[in-house]
C-alpha cells in the first residue's frame, strides 16, 4: 500500500489539493479528506471499456486507432463542426482543442455556456471585484451564498474556504463570522444560515435592485415587500454588509440560469461595488466542474475570448447567443460535434438535443452518461487526476497541477486530442495535394 | 549541422560594445554571435540601421490580469483580429493581445526579450503557462513580494537574513527573476479598501512602506542577483506624488549593490513624477525627478510613456485601480490574492483633449529628454497601462523628432504649455542612444548581458534587428514605420521576421534566477512559512512551487550568497 497525499481533487471547482489516497495493486483503496462525490470519482466507478464506433444503430467496440482514424474523418469532412466541453479534463488538452479548432474552423464552446456562460457577460459590462479563497478564509466576516447550494454542489465549500473555515483575522471559524443564504426554497445551506432570505423564483433581479438601492443611500424608494422579501429583511442585510469589515457574495446557478440571466449578475455585482463604497466587498461564481475555470483561461490567452468561438473564419469570432452551443444546435448549423469531458445529452434543451442526436457525435469521455445513447464514435479516456496529470483552475483562477495517482491503460485526453489532430492534419494535406 | 549567418553592410550600434553606427559585419553560428563564419547565409543590410534584439524591461503579457483583461474586454479583442496563416496562429486584441499576437508583433518590432513585471506568487503557474504559449521571445517574470505575509513579519522583526531565505525560496518556487514591489504595504491595506502612503502603519502589521523597501532592497543584495528591486512605490498616479517618489529612492541610497548596478529600479517613473494637490492644480515633476537621476546612481528608471487612445490599465496596486475606476465609472475588475497580492483593471482612454493626460503624455517625454545619461532610462509604456507596447515606435519617434513633438503639442490641450517644459526642449535622441534605452540599458540593468543579450559581442546571444531605415533619416514618420515593422529580426540565429512578416516561430525560453540561500536561514524561515501554509493558504505546501512542466525551454541563473 501506498500513501499519497496533497492530492488534487478532479470533481468540483472547489479543487480541494489536500486529499490524502491510498493505493493497492495499482487501485485506488482509500480516501480521506475529500467529499462524498470526490471521493468515489477518486475510487473510480464504471467505466467506458472499450472505443467504439456506431454501426446500424449499435455501438461497435473497436481499437482505438479506428476510433481515431474516424472522429478524424467526421470533423475533417464536417463544413460546421463544434468542439464542446472541456470542463472536466486538463488545460493541455483544451490547449489542443484550440488547435484542432483552427484546423478545421470549428466552434469551440464549453460548459460554461449553459451554465455560467452569463456571469462572463456581466463580467464583460461591468468587471468582477473578486479575491481567492484564502483571502475570505482569513478576512471575510459576512458569506452571503446566493442561489448556490454548497452543501450539495461543492461539499468542502464551506469548511475549507468560507463559513466554517478557520482564518487568521477569524481564529473562531464560525464564531466569527455570519452567514447569509438567499434562495427559492429552504436549502441545506439555508438551515445553516443565520438569515435565510427566501425570494420568489425568478425575482432575484429586484431583491438585488432594493439592496443596492439601499446601498447607495435609497431605501425610501424601497417598497414594503420585493420579490417576497420584506423590507425589514432587505435593510437587515444591506447592514450586514456595511458593517462588516470584508464580506463576499457566492452566487450560483440559481441567478445565472432562471429568469434575468446575465442581468441578474450585473446586478449583483452592481450590489458589491455598491458594498464597496462602505467597506471591502467581494462576488464569486461557485463554478462547477473542476476546470471550467481553466477552458475560459486557456480559450482566452490563445485566442483572445473566453467561450463560444468561432474560428471558421481563420480569426476567433466572439458573439454568445450566435456562436454559443445550444444557439448553433437549435438553427441546425452544425454538421458534427466533438463532446469531450461532458454530458450536453443531460443538460442541453430539447431542441439543441434533437439536432445533436441527428448530426455525427464523436464522445470524448471516460465514463458513459447520456451522451453516448447517441454518440457515433466513443473514445473512453484516463481520469484526469487519477490515471494523468495536467493543470487545471480552481473557481478563484488559483492554477493547481493534477496528480497520477494510478497507471492505466486508457489513453489521456491529450493524447487522443492530438493524434485526432494529426489525423486531421494528414487528411487535409492529402486533399491539399 | 553547423548553421551560420552573415549580416553585411549594416551600420551597427551596439552600445555594451561601445559600437557607434559602424559598418559592421555580424557573423552568427550556432545561434550566437561569433568572430568569423567560413560558409554562411548571407543577409545584405544594405547600409540600414542594425541593433542587437529588443530587450523589454517590462510589460504586463502573461497572467492572471492579463488575462482577466483580455476576458472582460471583448471589445478590446476584436480591435486586434487577424486570420491564421499556414505558420501564425490567429491573432487577437489591441492593448490585451493574446499570447500568440505578444509573440509575434514585438519579435515585428525587432524584440527578442521581454520582462513579464507582475507574477503574483500563488498563480505564478498561470503566468508561465501563457509565457509558454507566446511564441519566439524569451522571456522572465518577477514574483510580487512586498506585501507577502512572511515579507511584513521579518521586516517588521527586522530579520533581514530570514527575509533574505524567504525571497530566496519564493523566487524558486515560482521559477522567477527577482523582487517586484507594487504599493508596498498599500496592497496589503487594500484587502480592507485602504490604502498606505510611504510612512503610514500598515494595517494589523506594524510595519511602514517605507521600511518594506528597505528591507526587501537590503535582503535583494545578500545574493549576488542580476537585477535589483524592481519598484512600483506608493501613491502612484497621485497628484503631488514625485515627493513620495524622492523620498522613496532615498531610502536605498546607503545601500551596496552586488555589482555595477542600480539598487533600486523605479519603473513606470511618468506615473510617479506629479506635482499639483489635486487634478486641478496638477502638473508636471519630471524635472525633480530627472536632477535627482542625473545626481545619483543607485537608481533606474523605465519610463512608462503615455500612448494616446484607448487602453486596459491593470496592476497589482489594488487601491489605484479602484479610484482611477471612480474617476472613470468604466467597469472594473479587483482580484486581491491571499498573504501576497492583489490587482485591479479598468479600462482607460488617453486623450489629447483632456489637459491632465495631456501633462502625462509629456511627462514620460520630460523623463527621457532631461535625464542626461540614458544608461539609466528605459523605454517602456509599462504595457498596456500607459499604452500597448504596438506604440514603442511613436514613442522612438517621438524622441528622436522635436519637430513631431511640436507638431503634437499644437494639437494637444493647452496645458502641455504652462504646466511641462516639453515645448521648450530641444534634445533629440540619435540611434545610438534609442539602442541603448530599448536593449542596452535594459539588459544591462536586468543582468542579462551576462547571458547573451542586448550585445553583439562574441558569444551573446545571436538575436539582431535589421530596421529598414539609414542612419541619416531623421523624418519622424520614416523612423515610426521602420521600427514597427522590422527588416528583419533575428532570434538565436534564426531568421523570424523577414520584411515585417513572420516567417518561423521558435519557442521562447524562460530565464530564472535561483538565489542560493544558506541552509540554516532556510530551515529557520521554513518552520514560519510552513505554519502560513497549515494555517492561511488554502493551497497545500506541496502544491506550491511551480513544478518543471511549466517552463519547459529553462535557462538557470544562479545567484550565490554573497559572503
Amino acid at each position: 500500500m501506498v500513501e499519497i497525499t496533497d492530492v488534487v481533487c478532479p470533481l468540483c471547482g472547489c479543487v480541494c489539493d489536500d486529499i490524502v489516497v491510498e493505493v493497492e495493486d495499482n487501485r485506488v483503496t482509500k480516501v480521506r479528506g475529500a467529499c462524498a462525490v470526490g471521493k468515489s470519482k477518486l475510487m473510480g466507478h464504471g467505466r467506458i471499456k472499450s472505443p467504439a464506433i456506431r454501426v446500424n444503430g449499435a455501438l461497435k467496440e473497436c481499437s482505438y486507432d479506428e476510433a481515431i482514424k474516424k472522429a478524424a474523418e467526421i470533423l475533417a469532412g464536417a463544413r460546421r463542426p463544434l468542439l464542446y466541453g472541456w470542463s472536466s479534463t486538463v488545460c493541455e488538452a483544451t490547449k489542443l482543442g484550440v488547435c484542432l479548432a483552427e484546423e478545421i474552423g470549428a466552434v469551440i464552446d464549453n460548459t460554461a455556456s449553459v451554465c455560467h456562460g452569463p456571469s462572463v457577460l456581466a463580467i464583460q459590462d461591468v468587471g468582477l471585484p473578486s479575491c481567492t479563497l484564502g483571502e475570505v478564509k482569513n478576512r471575510a466576516s459576512l458569506i452571503i451564498y446566493w442561489g448556490a447550494n454548497p452543501t450539495a454542489a461543492h461539499g468542502n465549500h464551506m469548511k475549507r474556504y468560507s463559513y466554517i473555515a478557520k482564518g487568521y483575522f477569524l481564529p473562531g471559524g464560525k464564531k466569527d463570522k455570519k452567514l447569509v443564504v438567499v434562495d427559492v426554497r429552504e436549502t441545506k445551506t439555508a438551515k445553516m444560515a443565520d438569515k435565510f432570505i427566501q425570494v420568489e423564483p425568478g425575482k432575484d433581479y429586484l431583491v438585488l435592485s432594493a439592496l443596492r438601492a439601499v446601498l447607495y443611500g435609497h431605501e425610501d424608494v424601497v417598497p414594503d415587500n420585493v420579490g417576497g422579501v420584506s423590507k425589514e429583511d432587505i435593510l437587515e442585510v444591506a447592514n450586514m454588509m456595511k458593517e462588516a469589515p470584508f464580506g463576499i457574495i457566492f452566487f450560483g446557478m440559481g441567478v445565472t440560469q432562471s429568469r434575468g440571466r446575465h442581468n441578474n449578475i450585473i446586478n449583483a455585482i452592481q450590489v458589491t461595488r455598491a458594498a464597496h463604497t462602505h467597506t471591502k466587498f467581494n462576488i464569486m461564481p461557485m463554478r462547477g466542474h473542476y476546470n471550467v475555470t481553466g477552458f475560459n483561461q486557456v480559450c482566452t490567452w490563445e485566442t483572445g475570448f473566453p467561450f463560444a468561438v468561432d474560428l471558421s473564419r481563420g480569426f476567433a469570432w466572439y458573439n454568445p447567443g450566435e456562436t454559443s452551443s445550444t444557439d448553433l444546435l437549435i438553427r441546425r448549423e452544425c454538421d458534427a460535434a466533438l463532446i469531450i469531458a461532458s454530458d450536453p445529452g443531460a443538460h442541453f434543451p430539447g431542441e439543441s438535443i434533437k439536432h445533436l442526436s441527428k448530426i455525427p457525435v464523436i464522445q470524448i469521455d471516460p465514463f458513459a452518461n447520456p451522451t453516448t445513447e447517441f454518440a457515433d464514435v466513443v473514445i473512453p479516456t484516463a481520469v484526469s487526476g487519477v490515471e494523468a496529470e495536467g493543470s487545471v483552475y480552481r473557481m478563484d483562477g488559483i492554477p493547481l497541477r493534477l496528480r497520477k495517482l494510478v497507471d492505466t491503460d486508457y489513453l489521456s485526453d491529450e493524447e487522443v486530442i492530438q493524434a485526432i489532430l494529426e489525423e486531421v492534419r494528414a487528411i487535409k494535406s492529402k486533399e491539399g495535394e | 549541422m553547423v548553421e551560420e549567418l552573415l549580416i553585411k553592410n549594416g551600420v551597427v550600434y551596439d552600445p555594451i560594445n561601445g559600437v557607434k553606427g559602424e559598418k559592421k559585419d555580424i557573423c552568427i553560428r550556432n545561434g550566437k554571435i561569433v568572430e568569423e563564419v567560413k560558409n554562411p547565409k548571407v543577409i545584405d543590410a544594405g547600409g540600414r540601421v542594425v541593433m542587437p534584439g529588443g530587450v523589454d524591461i517590462h510589460a504586463h503579457i502573461a497572467g492572471g490580469k492579463v488575462n482577466s483583461g483580455r476576458l472582460f474586454r471583448p471589445e478590446d479583442g476584436r480591435k486586434g483580429l487577424k486570420a491564421k496563416t499556414k505558420l501564425c496562429r490567429p491573432e487577437s486584441g489591441y492593448s490585451v493581445p493574446n499570447t500568440f499576437a505578444v509573440g509575434y508583433r514585438y519579435a515585428r518590432m525587432g524584440y527578442t526579450f521581454v520582462m513579464e513585471p507582475a507574477m503574483p506568487p500563488l498563480a505564478a503557474r498561470h503566468t508561465h503557462e501563457e509565457l509558454v504559449d507566446i511564441p519566439i521571445l524569451d522571456n522572465a517574470a518577477l514574483p510580487l513580494i512586498d506585501n507577502n505575509w512572511m515579507t511584513l513579519e521579518y521586516v517588521k522583526s527586522g530579520d533581514i537574513d530570514l527575509l533574505a531565505a524567504y525571497i530566496a525560496w519564493i523566487i524558486k518556487a515560482t521559477k522567477g527573476y527577482g523582487v517586484k514591489v507594487v504599493n508596498p504595504g498599500g496592497t496589503e491595506a487594500w484587502a480592507w479598501a485602504k490604502n498606505c502612503d510611504l510612512n503610514d502603519a500598515v494595517p494589523y502589521f506594524d510595519v511602514t512602506p517605507a521600511d518594506i523597501v528597505k528591507g526587501l532592497a537590503e535582503a535583494n543584495e545578500r545574493f549576488e542577483m542580476p537585477h535589483s528591486i524592481h519598484v512600483h512605490g506608493n501613491m502612484l498616479g497621485h497628484p503631488g506624488n514625485y515627493e513620495v517618489t524622492l523620498k522613496t529612492y532615498d531610502l536605498v541610497k546607503g545601500i551596496t549593490p552586488y555589482r555595477d548596478r542600480p539598487v533600486l529600479h523605479s519603473t513606470h517613473t511618468q506615473f510617479f513624477s506629479y506635482g499639483g494637490t489635486t487634478w486641478r492644480d496638477f502638473e508636471s515633476k519630471a524635472r525633480a525627478i530627472a536632477d535627482y537621476v542625473n545626481a545619483n546612481e543607485h537608481v533606474s528608471i523605465d519610463l512608462g510613456s503615455v500612448i494616446l487612445g484607448d487602453t486596459t490599465t491593470m496592476t497589482a496596486d489594488g487601491p489605484m485601480e479602484y479610484s482611477l475606476y471612480q474617476i472613470t465609472g468604466r467597469k472594473w475588475t479587483n482580484h486581491d490574492v491571499e498573504l501576497e497580492t492583489g490587482s485591479g483593471i479598468t479600462p482607460f482612454m488617453y486623450s489629447g483633449k483632456v489637459g491632465v493626460h495631456t501633462i502625462q503624455w509629456a511627462i514620460g517625454l520630460e523623463l527621457a529628454l532631461l535625464t542626461r545619461d540614458p544608461w539609466k532610462i528605459a523605454l517602456t509604456s509599462d504595457h498596456p497601462n500607459a499604452g500597448p507596447f504596438i506604440g514603442y515606435p511613436i514613442l522612438i519617434s517621438m524622441l528622436m523628432s522635436k519637430k513631431r513633438r511640436d507638431e503634437s503639442a499644437e494639437e494637444m490641450h493647452s496645458s502641455i504649455f504652462d504646466r511641462t517644459e516639453l515645448p521648450s526642449i530641444d534634445r533629440e535622441y540619435d540611434f545610438y542612444e534609442i539602442a541603448i534605452i530599448t536593449r542596452a540599458m535594459t539588459a544591462r540593468t536586468l543582468g542579462l548581458h551576462e547571458h547573451g543579450k542586448g550585445h553583439l559581442g562574441v558569444g551573446a546571444d545571436g538575436d539582431v534587428a535589421i530596421y529598414d531605415i539609414s542612419p541619416e533619416e531623421r523624418d519622424a514618420g520614416k523612423i515610426q514605420k521602420a521600427f514597427l515593422n522590422a527588416k528583419y529580426t533575428i532570434k538565436g540565429g534564426e531568421i523570424v521576421v523577414k520584411d515585417g512578416e513572420v516567417v518561423s516561430t521558435p519557442e521562447g525560453r524562460t530565464f530564472f534566477v535561483t538565489p542560493e540561500c544558506d541552509p540554516k536561514l532556510t530551515d529557520e524561515m521554513m518552520t514560519k512559512l510552513k505554519e502560513m501554509f497549515t494555517n492561511y493558504y488554502s493551497v497545500s505546501f506541496a502544491n506550491y512551487p511551480v513544478q518543471d512542466a511549466y517552463v519547459p525551454n529553462p535557462y538557470e541563473i544562479r545567484a550565490p550568497w554573497r559572503s
